[in-house]
């Protein structure tokens, strides 16, 4: 894989009120990209419930704190053919969460919240938290469907 | 978001428009709360039809409504899903417990 090229990077503060911003932006990359319509709004969703948990989980609520986002256009290999994708990273100096504990609920549980780690897993073909020096990260790639391209190009 | 309640003999019809996302879901919670444990009205309706985006949050505040609706014994209906709300809804598998009509006319037959 390598490391594309980079599309957009943003910081913003982790204020509610800052999310449809991104959500703005980030729909018309996508759509920039060549994802579908609905390709487009699953993207929006899985990044917006990822600051949202950013927001709510590592900054508690406060609205003062830092959130970077970059968007780069990567290449990936599956099944042997190199293919194009969105990849998303989001850093955050706030609490660490735990893996073991970030599994979401179980849907037929019908009760207010932990769906937005469902809907961001139902939503990107990959997703990926890391820890390192006091920075979480999460990696969202999203393939664009029927943009293969020639291995090596 | 912005939220217009009217009222119809015993419904409520709140018409929402805009974004429904964490800034905003608490508006939408305290709304439905009031109208539903305070107020008990019979029947709750809300027209979605201009809803541009609902996220979790948004969802949770809805499970939040239909529950109260639940304790009180009233009805909670929404109808005017367009298609991004209706995708939130079936990714949430949560569409088949929510009273959904296609429009007012429906949602406020006796």
């Amino acid at each position: 894989m390598s490391r594309g090229s980079l599309l957009l990077k943003m910081e913003l503060r982790s204020n509610p009120e800052m999310l449809c911003v991104v959500r703005n932006a980030l729909g018309e990359l996508a759509a920039k990209l060549g994802f579908s319509e609905p390709e487009c709004r699953a993207v929006v969703l899985a990044v917006d419930e990822a600051l949202t948990n950013i927001i709510r989980h590592a900054y508690l609520g406060d609205p003062e704190q830092s959130i970077e986002a970059s968007f780069r256009r990567i290449h990936v290999l599956r099944d042997g053919k190199s293919e194009d994708a969105l990849e998303i990273l989001l850093e955050d100096s706030g609490a660490t969460a735990n893996p073991e504990k970030m599994c979401g609920r179980a849907l037929e549980d019908v009760r207010p919240g932990g769906l937005g780690l469902h809907f961001i897993r139902k939503s990107m073909d990959t997703v990926e938290f890391s820890h390192s020096n006091g920075r979480n990260q999460l990696r969202l790639v999203k393939i664009l469907h029927g943009q293969t391209t020639q291995k090596g190009s | 978001m912005q939220i217009a309640a009217r009222h119809l003999d015993k419904i409520t019809i709140f018409d929402i428009s805009g974004d429904i996302d964490l800034a905003t879901s608490p508006q939408l919670r305290k709304a439905l709360l009031r109208e539903l444990r305070e107020l008990k009205m019979p029947r709750v309706v809300l027209n979605l039809g201009a809803v541009r985006y609902i996220d979790s949050s948004g969802v949770a505040s809805l499970v939040e409504g239909l529950k109260a609706s639940r304790d009180v014994g009233s009805r909670f209906i929404l109808f005017g899903l367009n298609k991004t709300i209706r995708e939130v809804l079936q990714l949430s598998k949560l569409v088949r417990i929510f009273e959904i009509y296609e429009n007012e006319e429906q949602s406020v037959a006796p």
